[in-house]
């Protein structure tokens, strides 16, 4: 199962095209193994957003993709090109295969819906043959999954604190039991407690359903503890890929180690926080 | 629900400060235009009549000034804002209840038209942005900057003088009075339909030019790029999403114009000659009926109110975050 790759990005860059025009992402290549966690590190403002959007095709103008596709190798066996999908198979697409938790937790949901509505909005449109009551009953269970409870079904996202709606968003991210989950700096905003609650969920969650996760974060000591392999970003060009435990005790290129020795608190005893006893394929933990 | 009571505390307020400013407003006014008045036709009045204009007008001053006060709430109460001097001597409320209906039934369908039709516009080409919908926005800048008489007098030239299509002016022919029939609402829709159509004209372009603002700002917002990444489709996303968000602010603005309907549309009634409450209060000036003036600048004050408590209501209905202020 692991060894099998389920999205493969090649030769991907993105220009904005704006005076002076904006090289984001430039010429990135890495294939993603089925049920890995891929962390992508890199400080603000080095484009690891712009290509998470740009193999969801989110990207609106000014951005172009200027090369490069990325394919998902989805679990039927079928090969999907996502840049060459219509409109209509790209909305199917979306959600449904890969489903993505954005930064800024705060606005991620619509003020003026209840967020049951906004979960079930997901089923009305990806499983329009499912009944009222199952549809409810699915977010209900959504959300005592990711421990918001279903009797916050009719509340609005004011209402919520931030790690909840950010809980939410991971419950929505969930709902069509997606192959891959791109998490977009998901715990940037939230205090450290609530952050470390979210890091044991999400990894609980995918030992207990088994999806890909590509963790975006520009805090790359969390990564070594919750990824298998990690990339590390810089001004748009992948400068490295490695397991993590590479990453820590043998990094090849000199910003990783800047970005490494960046983080004073990196010490010894992190690691069997979030991993605990869960079995993985790589065995980051063992080095730490 | 302590929201809404606490809204309702402060209009009950609000409408309170209003009458008895009205009541102390001709007491402070220094002349009396009233008792002069009064003098020269008091065989027309009866003593009923005198006593009711009397206690409006604050010519009562040998009863205590709570007295006077109590007096006036009672008036009120009963509906009687005395006699207007220019129609006849015919009760004040009935003479503004005759003109009320038609500035409310043509300017409120067509303020509403205007902002069901300049929203939906809005929302839409805002949704657009940057295609050839772009092409409205230069149209609704112009029309609404167009001197709204203008519109009307060039209207009629069109329409009416040389196409003959529909009435120039009045609500409904000569010669036939209002009543309940097929032919008298069909003729009050012909009479109506070139003043209304300016009013939309005139107030379209705003609510196209807002609502489109309002829709590319709310487009960027987060939550309608979670909803494409949702895979929803794009109606969906641009009415449940984008359009529901923008037209909140969109709200505030449209209970100013509701409230402007009742004492807003003097332009409107003069160029068509319309019987209603504009047209009323300019005749009421010029004729110094000091009677229908107060009634007027009452109903008007009141009018401006109701629409605030329209607004609070569709607020509170649309965005769950006013109803939170409760707490
Ligand atoms: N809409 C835009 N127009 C122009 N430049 C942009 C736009 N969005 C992002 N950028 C630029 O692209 C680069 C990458 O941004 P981003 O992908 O958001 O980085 P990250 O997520 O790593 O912080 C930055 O230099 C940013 O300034
Ligand atoms: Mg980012």
């Amino acid at each position: 199962m692991t060894s099998e790759t389920l999205l493969t990005v090649d030769d991907f860059s993105v220009v904005y095209d704006v005076d002076p025009p904006v090289e984001a992402v430039r010429h990135v290549s890495l294939a993603l193994q089925r049920g890995e966690i891929l962390g992508l590190a890199g400080e603000s403002g080095c484009g690891k957003t712009t290509l998470a959007y740009g193999i969801q095709r989110l990207l609106k103008p000014p951005a172009v993709i200027t090369s490069g596709r990325a394919v998902f190798h989805d679990e039927s066996g079928e090969d999907i090109d996502i840049n060459a999908l219509d409109a209509d198979a790209m909305r199917a697409f979306r959600w449904d295969k890969v489903s993505m938790v954005f930064q800024g937790a705060m606005n991620a949901l619509n003020p003026v819906a209840s967020i049951g509505r906004q979960l079930e909005d997901v089923f009305l449109t990806h499983r329009p043959s499912m009944g009222r009551a199952e549809r409810r009953e699915e977010c209900a269970g959504l959300l005592d999954l990711v421990g918001v409870g279903r009797e916050r079904m009719r509340s609005y996202p004011h209402e919520l604190s931030g790690g909840m709606r950010q809980r939410v968003m991971i419950a929505m991210a969930m709902a069509l039991r997606p192959q891959l989950m791109i998490m977009d700096e998901p715990t940037t905003a939230l205090d450290v407690l609530v952050q470390r609650e979210i890091l044991e969920q999400i990894s609980d969650l995918r030992s207990k359903l088994g999806f890909s996760v590509i963790f975006i974060t520009h805090d790359l000591p969390l990564l070594l503890e919750i990824s298998d392999r990690i990339a590390v970003m810089k001004d748009g060009v992948i400068v490295e890929l490695a397991s993590a435990l590479d990453i820590y005790s043998d990094a090849q290129h000199e910003y990783t180690r800047r970005l490494l020795s960046s983080f004073p608190s990196l010490t010894g005893e992190r690691g069997d926080f979030i991993r605990g006893s869960e079995s993985t394929p790589t065995t980051t933990e063992a080095a730490l | 629900m302590r929201f809404l009571l606490r809204r309702l505390a402060f209009y009950a307020f609000t409408a309170w400060a209003a009458i008895t400013i009205n009541f102390f407003l001709p007491r402070m006014m220094k002349g009396d235009p009233i008792t002069a008045y009064l003098q020269k036709h008091q065989s027309e009045f009866n003593p009923e009549a005198i006593d009711s204009l009397r206690t409006l007008f604050g010519l009562d001053s040998d009863a205590s000034l709570l007295q006077q006060y109590l007096d006036y709430w009672r008036l009120l109460f009963s509906g009687d804002l005395g006699r207007s001097f220019s129609k006849g001597l015919a009760p004040v409320t009935e003479v503004i209840a005759s003109a009320l209906p038609w500035t409310l039934g043509l300017v409120g369908v067509a303020t509403i038209l205007s902002f069901l039709i300049g929203t939906g516009v809005g929302a839409f080409i805002g949704w657009r942005r940057g295609s050839r919908a772009d092409y409205v926005v230069p149209f609704a800048t112009f029309f609404s900057t167009v001197p709204y008489f203008w519109m009307g007098l060039i209207v009629i030239a069109i329409f009416s003088t040389r196409l003959g299509w529909f009435p120039a002016s009045h609500a409904y022919d000569k010669g036939s009075s209002p009543e309940w029939s097929w032919d008298f609402i069909g003729q009050v829709i012909a009479h109506g339909t070139l003043p209304a159509l300016t009013i939309v004209f005139a107030s379209l372009g705003g609510w196209v030019l807002g609502m489109r603002n309002m829709m590319i700002t709310v487009l960027d917002e987060d939550y309608v790029t979670v909803a494409e990444a949702k895979g929803l489709a794009p109606q969906r996303v641009m009415t449940r999403y984008a359009a529901r968000n923008a037209v909140l602010p969109q709200l505030s603005s449209f209970a100013l114009a509701l409230g402007f309907i009742v004492g807003g549309t003097l332009v409107m009634e003069l160029v068509f000659s319309y019987p209603g409450v504009g047209k009323l209060l300019l005749d009421a000036t010029n004729a110094k009926d000091w009677p229908l003036m107060q009634g007027l600048f009452l109903v008007i004050t009141l009018a401006v109110l109701v629409a605030n408590i329209l607004a609070d209501i569709a607020h509170a209905m649309l965005d769950p975050r006013t109803r939170m202020m409760e707490s």
